[in-house]
């Protein structure tokens, strides 16, 4: 008998959104319902790795376990539960599939 | 058979802010009388206005939209705006618009910010919750939230400053620049500003304390803080996009710091 493999997380930026790198912090504001967030030097790293098809679990590991010698599990812990806030707000998209770069994005209120 | 006419739309004021000359029309000679009032130091003549707006105005006063509060939209290129004493369409291309509005100049004035909020989101430039002046030939803008010391700032402005607005700055690009436009939106002054521009030298952010003091403020800080003060009205996210841009450009340009001011005349000694 043999496990079943984790399901892998792809993350993707959000063409629903205004980004712009400011002293040295990543600012996002989103197009959807105006909410302003700051980046962290960590969290800028894995917004700035999400390409819809690196698996999340290997941008927290070549980018930040390597570049900030955070421990794995603290790391991916800490990576999914930004990824879950940010992707609440629509800013980030979430798939178990790689996500094609033309993936329609949530639309404006009327 | 008899039948009624509207009278003709024979009452026209050109109202210009921020450089952009607005026609409202309206058939209502009172109404007109109340425009040309209140924005006295703005009526142009004889100018080509970048858009036109025609006015019914309701009577007696009673609610004219069941939105209480503020919505902006756009629908198939027309700008939609509703709020309790006022419903308006304008159409940015065809430079036409329609407002149904009560006699209140409050409709109206919310009215031409809105307007002036989205023309200037596609200009690189926004309309500021803050006081401004002009003094030596260049502009500064005090911004914050109620409270903050914008009227207070605006009050102890001496002589030789020119008021813009103790309530609402107009901020529009100037080339590789910013410049700041008197508006008549007047705050707890009940005093509008002088219909005068300059470019921006820079934007304080206040607050009030026991000192004068000047102190930067980090960009990440200081463009949360623009944010926060940039009227903002609509409900699209293209147009969410450009402020966002706008404000990342201004602060690129323009500098920004704190404030922090006794109330008494000789913070003034520092802005100049």
């Amino acid at each position: 008998m043999s496990a079943e493999p984790m399901a892998e997380t792809y993350i993707a930026r959000s063409t629903a959104i205004a980004a712009r790198m400011l002293g040295g912090e990543m600012m996002i504001m989103s197009a959807v319902d105006s909410t302003f967030f700051t980046l962290n030097e960590v969290a800028t790293v894995i917004w700035q790795a999400a390409d819809g098809h690196t698996p999340l679990s290997q941008i927290v590991e070549r980018r930040v376990c390597e570049e900030f010698e955070i421990a794995p599990d603290m790391a991916q812990r800490d990576a999914a539960d930004f990824v879950n806030q940010l992707s609440q707000h629509g800013i980030l998209l979430v798939s178990d599939q790689p996500i094609p770069e033309s993936k329609p994005v949530a639309a404006g209120k009327p | 058979m008899m039948q009624s006419e509207q009278p003709a739309l024979s009452h026209e004021v050109a109202v210009e802010i921020g450089g952009l000359p607005i026609v409202l029309r309206t058939h209502d000679s009172d109404f007109q009388a109340l425009v040309e009032r209140r924005y006295a130091g703005f009526v142009r003549r004889q100018v080509q206005p970048s858009f036109a707006f025609d006015i019914d105005v309701v009577h007696p006063e009673g609610p004219v939209s069941e939105e209480e509060e503020l919505r902006v939209w756009k629908d198939d290129g027309t700008w939609r705006l509703e709020r309790g004493d006022f419903r308006a369409e304008w159409d940015p291309l065809a430079g036409q618009g329609k407002i149904l509005q009560a006699v209140s100049p409050y409709a109206i004035d919310s009215v031409l910010r809105i307007v002036h909020t989205l023309i200037q989101a596609k200009e690189g430039g926004f309309l500021l919750h803050g006081a401004s002046a002009i003094r030596n030939r260049r502009a500064f803008l005090f911004s914050g939230v109620s409270g903050a010391g914008k009227t207070t700032i605006s009050s102890l402005a001496p002589k030789d400053a020119v008021l813009l607005t103790d309530e609402i700055s107009y901020v529009r690009r100037d080339g590789e620049g910013y410049r700041a436009c008197g508006t008549p939106f007047a705050g707890e002054l009940a005093r509008p500003g002088e219909n005068a521009s300059a470019p921006i030298e820079c934007l304080y952010f206040l607050a009030k304390g026991p000192e004068n003091r000047i102190a930067p403020i980090e960009p990440p800080e200081a463009l949360r803080m623009l944010l926060r003060n940039i009227l903002f009205f609509a409900e699209d996210a293209e147009l969410v996009k450009m402020v966002f841009r706008s404000a990342c450009e201004f602060l690129g340009r323009v500098p920004a710091y704190r404030l922090t001011f006794y109330p008494d005349a000789r913070v003034w000694d520092l802005i100049q």
